[in-house]
């Protein structure tokens, strides 16, 4: 058993940390900045942090995954980045001509203490700035929060220093999709469009991590949202932000500096999360649901309709980010599953108020812990075992040792294929969900059940 | 002609046209997407292998996180290496120092796992803060009986190479604390093998059939038990040319081990890394069941190695790795199986290994110190080469390009060491070049 180290017994720990269920900051504002067409990401800290976070994305995605880095010496920490700073951002334009750089910091150049906005006017100043091109930065200390707190804190950067309002109105909406991924992004547009309703989605990785085999390594695939698009969101009729931890503070800048409304959703994973979706850009975009959506939506309601049994009394338990969570344990207790354990690395102070909203009836001694690791969740699993699994490729260790069917779910993702080409958004989402969800249950049945009750129709 | 940064036209040669005056050993060029790693990485792959050790990374979440268990260094008994330990820094202690929590953490570890040693790494911050991350590591020995040894390793202060040192200096701290008395005149330390995919047991079968006994194997299924009597053993074998040789010199300097540098890629230097020990030893039992072990693998495996051959004979290939010793290795073994490589880099070779690869190409070939994708892709597309050797970062740029891309990092999941590793090596390399997507991808391009 490769986690034999995990004891049953629970005794009260305090602030360390075993097998984590989150990562830094830096890779989600890394993450969000490939969402942005022609931009090359930038790491103001150590070569290893750049590295790490290219690998893991070139993991996940199976992309190629290009950033620069700052390259950080003995000299730098002593002195500050400064002078590497405006020497990157020289050499960067030079030799890689990007329509924007999107800088963030790590929690080496933040306890330095240097002053991004002070370096990018010096660097603008001193010309190494080109003639519509563009710099952005985002605070990203590795110290506080995690990577969804990094992607947010991105988000919200490209509205700061981007986004402008020109007297007129357009007739679009913003959609921040959260840290989601590619296939997600694709799908929420896909949805949008099927509404008539134009919209400017940031970030939007899709076409950029899900690009096409062309036998050409293009160093700026086609995708992203456009800094002009950026620009035009100050303009823009309102703004849909998808998830409270990645999306809210976004939303609210705009809100705050263009009056643009906004409203907070929660993601749109499952039937009633994008039933919520579609209304709000009913509302907003002021058009009515063709049939082909509400069609969609009749389909995984057959789903759920035809499976139920199988749903009924399951015990699943949860790990990942926040915003994915609260959707997923929403729809999970939809189908009639019991959500007994939920866990996320993120610290968020009203996370467990709102699993627990969602699971007070069907499973109201549900375990919720957020700022939590692994090694909490498999010692809860060792003391009760559930019949489902759910959340990144890490799991996979506490599903072979416990034996229990796992779907993986979240990010990373380092050993499977189709997070970054299927959805798990939107009614279509919501259907393949479900048929990975049956298939693990049912393939679970058919291997245990004793061969008398073996069934050839299930 | 690819768009090189000014200041790194020096670190690029190309042969039979350029006068060789290659630069290397420079910290990348700011604003470089550069495929380097740094200190904290370097010190965390050479350690991380030793299984039954606590490995507690001190800092912020992030390194903890990006290394877990990433690496396929496989332990034949505990799986301690496979978890991942972080004090997970805050703000408050960024601010009020991290020393406390590591105290606190360290006891509570060692209570829970009981580890035969602890490494702690410090991270970024924690050389800024300055946490006096030896006291605590001092006082904790003291209290639990048990070595902890403090893994400086701060990302700034230097490049992989200086992590290599580090993690070499802390073991260097363990060897030569416990009892020799077992080991056999005819022993040998296997340094810088990290065992991925198993390897280290194909060598180690290998010396134990010769009448070698095997004391420490450093790191890949180490043990600190093994790894403390290493002083005991005769002779320091050492792969991997950046990782280990620190460690073979201080060994050397304080227990007057001689040390001797290997590769076990390819028929060639395998054969002559086995056939050095026994020359070493000069026992004639030894030189003849290492002769007739050669022998037997060789005829074991080269017979199909050679069907692959006529398939591959005539195609090129391009290798960026990270130590040069690898480089070479693989443009002998390339050559071997039919294949001239076009293009040869490394993220940390220095002037001598540059100087040596320069000897080992042909006309033509780049030589290429620190690269990054663009230029990688130029001279890819330049050469038109079959195939991409790396690692993680580079798959995806080779298999966009249209090429084949084998991995020598440590995302290989079959063993390339030994004998059969090269079977394995060529048909993996067979199953990539040959393989029909490449031919579809092309037919879409007319």
């Amino acid at each position: 058993m490769l986690l034999r180290h995990t004891t049953k017994e629970i005794k009260p720990r305090e602030a360390l940390l075993i097998n984590p269920a989150k990562t830094c900051q830096p890779i989600g504002a890394m993450y969000a900045a490939l969402g942005i067409h022609a931009c090359l990401p930038h790491s103001h800290g150590s070569q290893g942090c750049c590295a790490y976070h290219r690998s893991t994305l070139s993991r996940h995605y199976k992309e190629p995954i290009l950033a620069g880095t700052s390259s950080f010496t003995e000299g730098s920490s002593v002195f500050g980045g400064q002078a590497n700073l405006l020497e990157a951002i020289n050499n960067i334009f030079t030799v890689y001509d990007p329509e924007i750089v999107a800088v963030h910091t790590t929690c080496l150049s933040e306890t330095i203490g240097d002053d991004l906005p002070q370096i990018i006017s010096k660097a603008r100043d001193e010309g190494k700035i080109p003639k519509g091109k563009y710099i952005i930065h985002a605070n990203t200390p590795s110290y506080v929060g995690s990577h969804v707190t990094g992607f947010a804190n991105m988000c919200k950067s490209m509205v700061t220093y981007l986004a402008e309002k020109s007297g007129g109105k357009k007739e679009q909406v913003n959609i921040i999709p959260g840290f989601t991924e590619p296939a997600d992004m694709r799908e929420i547009k896909r949805l949008a469009g099927a509404l008539g309703v134009k919209t400017v989605i940031f970030p939007d990785t899709s076409d950029v991590l899900d690009a096409p085999q062309t036998g050409k390594h293009v160093f700026y695939p086609a995708g992203g949202v456009t800094v002009s698009e950026l620009r035009s969101t100050g303009d823009s009729i309102g703004t849909i932000a998808l998830g409270m931890t990645a999306s809210a503070s976004a939303a609210k800048a705009l809100d705050a500096k263009f009056k643009v409304p906004c409203e907070i959703l929660n993601l749109p994973i499952g039937l009633r999360a994008t039933d919520a979706f579609v209304d709000a850009l009913r509302k907003m975009g002021s058009v009515a649901v063709p049939d082909v959506v509400t069609e969609e939506r009749g389909r995984l309601l057959d789903i759920i309709t035809d499976m139920h049994q199988y749903f009924y009394g399951k015990k699943v338990a949860l790990f990942g980010d926040p915003d994915q969570m609260v959707s997923l344990a929403g729809f999970l207790t939809d189908l009639d599953m019991k959500v007994v354990y939920v866990l996320t690395g993120t610290a968020d102070g009203k996370f467990a108020e709102r699993i627990r909203e969602i699971t007070k009836e069907t499973a109201p001694q549900a375990k919720v812990a957020a700022n939590a690791d692994l090694f909490t969740l498999h010692q809860w699993i060792k003391n009760e075992k559930v019949d489902l699994l759910l959340g990144n490729t890490y799991g996979k260790y506490i599903a072979r040792d416990e034996d229990i069917p796992f779907i993986r779910f979240g990010f990373p993702i380092l050993d499977r294929i189709g997070h970054s080409y299927f959805p798990s958004v939107g009614y279509y989402g919501g259907m393949l969900l479900l048929q990975k969800i049956l298939n693990a249950l049912m393939d679970r049945q058919d291997r245990d059940c004793p061969e008398h009750q073996f069934e050839l129709v299930m | 002609m690819v768009k090189i940064l000014a200041e790194r036209k020096k670190q690029v040669f190309r042969q039979g046209q350029d006068k060789f005056d290659l630069a290397c050993g420079k910290h990348s060029v700011a604003g470089s997407v550069s495929q380097r790693a740094c200190v904290f990485c370097g010190a965390r792959v050479v350690l991380y292998p030793i299984a039954d050790a606590l490995h507690l990374v001190h800092g912020p979440i992030g390194c903890a996180a990006y290394t877990w268990d990433i690496r396929g260094a496989l332990s034949s008994g505990p799986q301690l290496h496979r978890m991942s330990f972080s004090t997970d820094l805050r703000e408050m202690e960024v601010v009020y120092g991290g020393e406390k929590k590591l105290y606190r953490d360290l006891r509570s570890l060692i209570a829970e796992y009981k580890p035969r040693a602890a490494f702690v790494y410090s991270t970024c911050i924690v050389g800024l803060i300055g946490d006096d991350v030896d006291a605590v590591c001092r006082r904790v020995s003291r209290e639990t009986n048990i070595p902890v040894l403090p893994v400086s390793a701060p990302g700034f202060q230097g490049t992989k190479k200086d992590g290599y040192r580090a993690a070499c200096e802390a073991l260097f701290k363990l060897v030569g604390t416990a009892s020799v008395k077992d080991v056999s005149r005819f022993s040998v330390n296997i340094l810088g093998d990290f065992n991925i995919a198993g390897e280290i047991w194909t060598i180690k079968k290998y010396y134990e059939e010769m009448g070698v006994q095997v004391v420490a194997t450093m790191t890949g299924d180490g043990r600190v038990g093994d790894i403390r009597r290493a002083h005991g053993a005769a002779l320091n074998v050492v792969q991997c040319s950046g990782s280990m040789s620190h460690l073979a010199e201080l060994m050397k300097n304080k227990f007057k081990q001689p040390f001797i540098r290997v590769s076990y890629f390819g028929f060639e230097d395998m054969a002559a890394a086995l056939y050095q020990v026994a020359d070493f030893f000069g026992n004639s039992l030894i030189q003849e069941k290492t002769v007739a072990l050669v022998k037997r693998e060789i005829e074991l495996v080269n017979p199909i190695v050679q069907v692959y051959r006529r398939a591959l004979t005539g195609k090129t290939a391009a290798i960026y790795v990270g130590g040069a010793f690898k480089a070479f290795s693989l443009v002998r073994a390339l050559r071997l199986i039919g294949m001239e490589t076009a293009i040869v880099g490394t993220q940390t070779g220095g002037v001598e290994d540059y100087q040596k690869l320069k000897e080992l190409c042909s006309e033509g070939t780049i030589i290429v110190d620190d690269s990054n994708p663009v230029e990688l892709s130029a001279f890819l597309k330049e050469k038109k080469v079959d195939l991409l050797i790396g690692g993680v970062k580079e798959r995806p740029l080779a298999y966009k390009m249209g090429i084949g891309f084998c991995d020598h990092n440590h995302e290989r999941k079959i063993p390339l060491s030994g004998f059969s590793g090269m079977l394995n090596f060529t048909r993996e390399v067979y199953a990539t070049v040959l393989s029909p997507v490449w031919k579809i991808s092309k037919e879409i391009e007319v």
